[in-house]
């Protein structure tokens, strides 16, 4: 697990009261419930930041509330009074970022440009250059189709599926995948930002952080067999992914709790929020717990009562693996309410 | 080998992905089931792989658009090359000719030794191809005087809607049709697809379970299936046992074997162990000794297999076909190359024994 060493729980603690200046706009934040830190490792932090009011009147996302959230779940995550701050700590100047977005779902769920045009904004005050960014996902014309304007050359943020650019010839092996890496991030990328979507999955039962970077390999389609175990654990292993990986920011503007990936819009809800961690482990056990709460209120089986729990997750946190943590008294869910 | 590439040629080699997305190259599937919220299930392999929608199955190749499924390698031929058919290696089946072969990006198992992982482990668009619709295979065949199609390299059982059309296409052209497979098809498909090969090779990896699964991502039971059906078939058949060091090459298992193609499929049966070169996700293991190999063979032997070989190992005696009652050498072989062959009307010239196959066009 390669992970920006966390503070102890009682100085997350303390964090939270520091941040009471949220309170006086308006805006609360408060640990998750029954989150008891018994660990001798310091906890995982993820902050769960939601806003109910972040589509005004009409159904589209507004692109300034998504931008205070965006900030607000960064301010949270790296216990600072300033978004700003939190992004020098992610990158520094001259470092060339790429940011993995999901686009399977077309526009009815994949990641929201508006949030990735936000965090582009973010990282270029970061020092970061226009140039240097590169959006993705493993094809273009999916990108497309998920509302992405296609960027390449020119003094713009870049935009573009490995299509493009293809796969490296040689292959790359960790456990059980062996598979050719995107050339997006081996001579594009210093930082990856993973931006995935909130979704069920009929196969590995959510598909959240780790299952993301399937779009980052050339055979996706060998890894879907035994609910995804190891694969997707073993992916995230890859050295050209594990040595990037440095924060997953989950778009949960939309989310789905059943028939996914694809998108199905009888089982998608707005859930108006974005779930962040440097932990992709527990942020995929955390989003895991929201799909369950849907799942609940719409009267269906758990994922394991249908014999698709996401089993992944346990690999991923093995002692083989360390990619974090799926252990909920871990975790410490920082729940961001803005009003 | 002979590279037909810019015959064939409408897609430039160099295509670019997206040039590949071509609606010659896309096909309704034949063998699927629609199911519920656009789902579909597979029924042509054993994977039986249900597909959401805008997914593909586990061979990469086919795709479920709105609840429909396609293939997506129909006509898109990523490799065409003239081989010596003793290369497939089909060594009963008109030896000392040249196969027509063609393959498709895709394969629905996942061995770690493949030598062609780049075709078979990767997708359509991934994979530079040229349109090479069925007739137009058929008339190069023709045209390079090859007596037979051969399908390849990769997995043919992920490209069946093409192998069909084609083999259609090559028989109405008075050109047979030869697979090289893996065996993992369901039923109807085989008798469907495979009913229309004028002869099949099988590659049985290994006789343990457990090896399927974890060498080869597949499972044992299918291709055992599916070679008995095949000889229920009456297709000429020969079977290869890739032999790979520490993993399957115990005594046991080439007993085993062995006594299975014997009880199942009978003692004329072609019988091929062929060598092991690292490659692939298996690179830390030696190359199959000789000796090894000659110990299978003397097992195989010894249990009653008329034809017994041994492949890879160019120059080794156990190329050759002997004459199993008299012990005459009757074919000759050097690496893939016949050198010499001695049966006549389908026997044995110094004895007369009938010699199972098909020897002359
Ligand atoms: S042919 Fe392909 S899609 Fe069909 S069951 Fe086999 S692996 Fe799955």
């Amino acid at each position: 697990m390669r992970l920006i060493p966390m503070t102890a729980r009682r100085t997350f603690l303390k964090s939270c009261v520091g941040s009471l200046a949220f309170l006086a706009t308006g805006e609360k934040i408060y640990p998750a419930e029954a989150v008891v830190s018994t660990a001798a490792e310091p906890p995982s932090r993820v902050v769960v930041a939601r806003d109910p009011g972040l589509r005004g009147a009409g159904s589209s996302v507004d692109s300034g509330r998504l931008l205070r959230m965006l900030d607000r779940t960064m301010q949270a995550l790296f216990r600072t009074e300033r978004a700003a701050e939190a992004w020098t700590r992610m990158v520094r100047p001259g470092q060339r970022v790429a940011l993995k977005v999901n686009s399977l779902g077309g526009r009815g769920i994949s990641t929201n440009p508006l949030l990735v045009e936000a965090i582009c904004e973010r990282l270029q005050e970061a020092g970061v250059r226009a140039t240097a960014i590169v959006v993705w996902d493993r094809d273009t014309r999916e990108l497309e189709r998920a509302g992405f304007r296609i960027a390449v050359g020119g003094n713009q943020v870049q935009c573009f599926g490995t299509d493009r650019v293809g796969y490296e010839d040689g292959l790359s092996s960790w456990g059980n995948v062996g598979s050719r890496v995107s050339k997006i991030l081996t001579e594009r990328c210093d930082v990856l930002i993973n931006l995935p979507v909130l979704k069920d999955h009929d196969g590995a039962g959510v598909t959240i952080a780790l299952k993301n970077l399937y779009g980052a390999i050339h055979n996706p389609n060998k890894y879907h067999p035994d609910g995804c175990n190891p694969y997707i654990a073993d992916l995230n292993m890859l050295p050209e992914i594990h040595s990037r990986m440095r924060l997953t920011i989950c778009d949960a503007t939309t989310a789905c709790f059943q028939g996914g990936p694809a998108y199905k819009p009888q089982y998608c809800w707005q859930e108006n929020a974005l779930i962040a961690s440097q932990d992709p482990v527990a942020l995929d056990t955390t989003g895991w717990q929201i799909i369950e709460r849907k799942r609940a209120e719409h009267g269906l089986k758990t994922l394991e009562a249908e014999n698709r729990g996401p089993r992944w997750l346990a690999t991923a946190a093995d002692p083989q693996h360390r990619l974090g943590t799926n252990d909920p008294r871990k975790i410490d869910r920082v729940e961001v309410a803005l009003a | 080998m002979v590279g037909l590439a810019e015959p064939l040629g409408a897609v430039s080699p160099k295509a670019t992905a997206e040039s590949q997305d071509d609606a010659r190259f896309t096909v309704e599937a034949r063998f699927y089931e629609k199911q519920a919220e656009k789902r579909i299930q597979c029924k042509l392999c054993p994977r039986a792989c249900v597909v959401g929608d805008r997914e593909r199955g586990y061979c990469g190749v086919r795709e479920n658009r709105g609840g429909t499924y396609y293939t997506l390698v129909y006509s898109r031929a990523c490799a065409a090359h003239i081989d010596p058919i003793e290369k497939k290696p089909f060594f009963h089946y008109l030896p000392g000719t040249m196969a027509f072969s063609v393959a498709t990006a895709g394969c629905n198992v996942n061995c770690k030794f493949c030598q062609n992982w780049d075709i078979s482990q990767s997708r359509p668009e991934q994979v530079p191809a040229n349109y090479a619709p069925p007739a137009r295979v058929a008339e190069l065949a023709r045209q390079s005087a090859c007596p037979t199609i051969a399908y390849t390299y990769s997995e043919p059982v992920v490209f069946v809607e093409y192998l069909m059309d084609t083999a259609d296409a090559g028989h109405a052209a008075g050109i047979r049709s030869i697979v090289v497979s893996n065996g993992y098809i369901q039923e109807e498909p085989l008798r469907r697809a495979y009913g229309k090969m004028d002869a099949v090779k099988i590659d049985l990896k290994s006789f343990s379970e457990s090896y399927y699964r974890q060498v080869v991502s597949g499972q044992l039971k299918p291709v055992l299936e599916t070679l008995v059906a095949l000889r229920r078939m009456e297709k000429w058949l020969e079977v290869v046992y890739l032999v790979v060091p520490t993993l399957n090459d115990s005594e046991q298992e080439f007993r085993d074997l062995a006594r299975w193609v014997k009880g199942n499929l009978g003692v004329d049966v072609p019988l091929h162990f062929s060598q092991f070169h690292a490659d692939y996700l298996l690179k830390n293991l030696p190359i199959t000794p000789v000796a090894t190999l000659e110990r299978a063979k003397q097992i195989a032997d010894a249990e009653g297999l008329h034809y017994v070989y041994i492949g890879n190992v160019p120059g080794h005696p156990a190329e050759n076909t002997y004459c199993p009652k008299c012990r005459k050498m009757l074919v000759q072989r050097a690496g893939l190359q016949m050198t010499q062959m001695l049966i006549r009307k389908g026997a044995c010239p110094f004895c007369n024994h009938a010699i199972p196959g098909v020897w002359h066009v």
